[in-house]
């Protein structure tokens, strides 16, 4: 018996010649984005007028079916053996399948920005995304990282908040910094 | 004699003390972020855009040419050391420019990677100087039909002739335009795909969209996959050329450039082609055929030079047509739209002193980056040890910050993240990204020139094909888009016949 995690890495590190059906995905997802284009288009109230002849409507419906058509292209596409080929780099290890857990805590340290910025402030809000994905991507020098996100945060609040007047909020340290 | 008055205008502007400082700056975070691998020319400029946010414009584009060619210098050392091409541009350079620098000869390869941007960025910022009023001159003669038919050119370009898969790069193209057509649309008012949301009104900034695709998608894709080792930088001393190279080299640099430029004004030109065109004619004159392969000196020269030229090219149609041919041109016509400034035909009547002053910072900029990067090569050659850890936290950090400060709102935070996993799952399934960008940037206008073009036939498709350019245009489509069909039903089926006749 396999878990799901294992059946998704074998998936993933097969070599790009087998069929990827995770591609159908992409396809669905494609499928799904021209549907609510073509609804939304609909609730667009159908306003012409002498300027301006074609109206809000023309180009979402336009869009909308062409991303159904594309759907059903790509499906073909890939029926018939079509793969794309992943992105490689000098950092980048295709061999094995996508570390999944990485990648949900980055994601976890993104939200804790995006949801703390505004009221603890960019400094500290910075600090904890810096030291968040160190620590995601595998550092485990916990006081060097909290010294350097710090720095870090101070720094570039200062250097451009205060030097160069890019919005960046205090926060809960307005006052103090 | 008007250009060159104004061009001298715009240097005296650079040459102001405080501004010198700026495009100093400029070219040094420039050539440090371009360094960092994994980190291409558009990503660095997209990245270090919210630097230039409280600045005025003229001061902005200062800043903004040192950083364009650092970033694009700081790649190519990237190559070379590390055989990482930060972008597809430079992956000609790292066939030789790695190879040389194993062999030992890193020095002389960062020299004429140097030395060769520098001769072909100049020349080619001289062809931008000589070439563009020539194109603006006929595109100020362009009505809406043109317009919407070159963009249309663009889109097909972009999808059909660059990159590996024509539906992957419909997809993407596709994905752009969608989310181009968010907020309220300019002719009507009414609302799209805002879904309620109010800061969705005035739709999603194009540098939140740039930041997440290039950098958060690059970031998560690389961390999903990251290889747990210490990397191999070939240790460098301070670049040098003996008489011998610079004999190997020159010609390759001039020629470079000759490929280079004219490949990057085109509307479907970029990097790619340049390059390889270069290496296969530097392999083909070479009087040292036995190198190729193994590092040859020519085959660093040439393409370094090609891809500089294009560099500059590409500002050609992106300055008087407002139209980006590759990922940095796009970013940085989403930065002159952060300004309030529409590139075109008008930008030199209307914006004439910044485009000149941006002009000379170019010359300016490409000087300092040759004075700094001999001495400060094997400064840039450490930070490429930068623990990856460090590197992807940063570029994550940055990231956020600059999406950040476009409206200062949260929301974009969130944009940022669900966009940077779309790029994550374009890299996942190899889809091109530079469509998306295209589509974000040139949807909504080329949206606002057709609708134009059928307000004059009050409705009627036949307003589409308005001007004789236009006409000119659409041909070139037609014959790109079946080209390939041709190619699949007559020429094989040719072919096939003639091999069964004999």
């Amino acid at each position: 018996m396999t878990s799901p995690t294992d059946e998704r890495s074998v998936e993933d590190a097969r070599p790009p010649q087998g069929k990827d059906r995770a591609q159908y995905g992409v396809c669905a997802f494609l499928a799904l984005l021209g549907t609510a284009v073509l609804v939304d288009g609909l609730g667009i109230p159908h306003v012409t007028s002498s300027t301006d002849p074609v109206g809000p409507r023309a180009v979402p419906s336009l869009l909308g079916a062409l991303l159904l058509l594309v759907a059903v292209l790509y499906a073909v596409d890939v029926a018939r053996g079509g793969h794309g080929e992943p992105e490689a780099g000098e950092d980048v290890d295709l061999s094995r399948g996508i570390d999944w857990r990485t990648v949900l805590l980055l994601i976890g340290a993104f939200v804790v920005n995006a949801v703390l910025i505004e009221r603890l402030g960019w400094v500290i809000s910075g600090a904890l995304l810096f030291w968040g994905t160190a620590f995601a991507l595998g550092n485990r020098h916990h006081v060097r990282n909290l010294l350097i996100a710090v720095t870090l945060s101070l720094t570039t609040f200062y250097a451009f908040a205060i030097g160069l007047g890019v919005n960046l909020p205090a926060g809960v340290l307005q006052g103090i910094l | 004699m008007d250009n060159l008055n104004n061009l001298l205008q715009g240097f005296e502007d650079v040459i102001a003390p405080m501004n010198l400082l700026l495009a100093l700056i400029g070219v040094l975070v420039g050539t440090a972020v371009g360094v960092l691998p994994g980190i291409g020319p558009a990503m660095t400029v997209a990245l270090l855009l919210p630097i230039t946010y409280g600045m005025e414009p003229v001061q902005a584009f200062i800043m903004f040419a040192g950083i364009f060619y650092g970033g694009m210098y700081g790649g190519s050392t990237t190559s070379i050391l590390l055989n990482t091409p930060g972008e597809s541009s430079s992956v000609v350079t790292a066939i030789e420019g790695n190879k040389m620098a194993k062999a030992g000869r890193a020095a002389q390869a960062l020299a004429t990677a140097a030395i060769g941007s520098f001769v072909a960025g100049t020349i080619g910022t001289l062809l931008l100087v000589l070439v563009t009023p020539i194109v603006v001159d006929f595109a100020i003669g362009l009505g809406a039909p043109d317009y919407f038919a070159l963009m249309l050119l663009s889109f097909i370009a972009v999808t059909s002739v660059l990159g590996a898969s024509r539906i992957r790069g419909l997809v993407s193209l596709l994905m752009g335009l969608t989310i181009g057509l968010v907020g309220i649309d300019a002719v009507s008012g009414q609302q799209r795909l805002t879904l309620g949301v109010p800061q969705l009104a005035d739709g999603i900034d194009v540098v939140v969209v740039a930041v997440a695709v290039f950098a958060v998608g690059e970031a998560l894709w690389v961390a999903a996959h990251l290889r747990r080792r210490p990397v191999e930088v070939v240790p460098v001393g301070r670049p040098w050329m003996g008489r011998k190279d610079w004999k190997r080299s020159w010609k390759p640099w001039l020629r470079g450039t000759a490929f280079g430029f004219p490949f990057g004004a085109l509307p479907a030109g970029g990097a790619e082609i340049p390059t390889f065109l270069s290496y296969a004619t530097e392999k083909r004159l070479t009087k040292h055929p036995e190198e190729f392969g193994k590092g040859a000196i020519e085959g660093v020269a040439g393409p370094e030079a090609a891809n500089n030229a294009s560099a500059a090219g590409t500002l050609v149609p992106m300055l008087a047509l407002g139209l980006p041919t590759n990922a940095t041109a796009a970013v940085m016509l989403a930065a002159f739209q952060s300004y309030g400034i529409q590139p075109g035909p008008l930008l030199f009547e209307r914006e004439a002193s910044l485009v000149w002053v941006l002009i000379a910072s170019l010359f300016v900029g490409n000087l300092l980056l040759l004075l700094l990067n001999l001495p400060l090569a094997p400064t840039w050659a450490r930070l490429l040890r930068i623990p990856r850890p460090y590197l992807y936290a940063g570029i994550l950090f940055f990231a956020s910050m600059g999406a950040y400060a476009v409206n200062a709102q949260p929301l974009d935070l969130f944009l940022l993240l669900i966009l940077g996993l779309l790029g994550f799952a374009m890299r996942r399934f190899g889809l091109p990204v530079l469509p998306l960008i295209l589509g974000v940037i040139l949807g909504p206008r080329a949206e606002l020139q057709g609708r134009r073009s059928l307000q004059l036939s009050g409705g009627e498709l036949s307003g589409l094909v308005g001007g004789p350019v236009s006409y000119a245009v659409y041909t070139v489509i037609v014959l790109v888009l079946v080209w390939p069909l041709v190619r699949r039903f007559v020429a094989r089926p040719l072919r096939e016949r003639g091999v069964r006749e004999r």
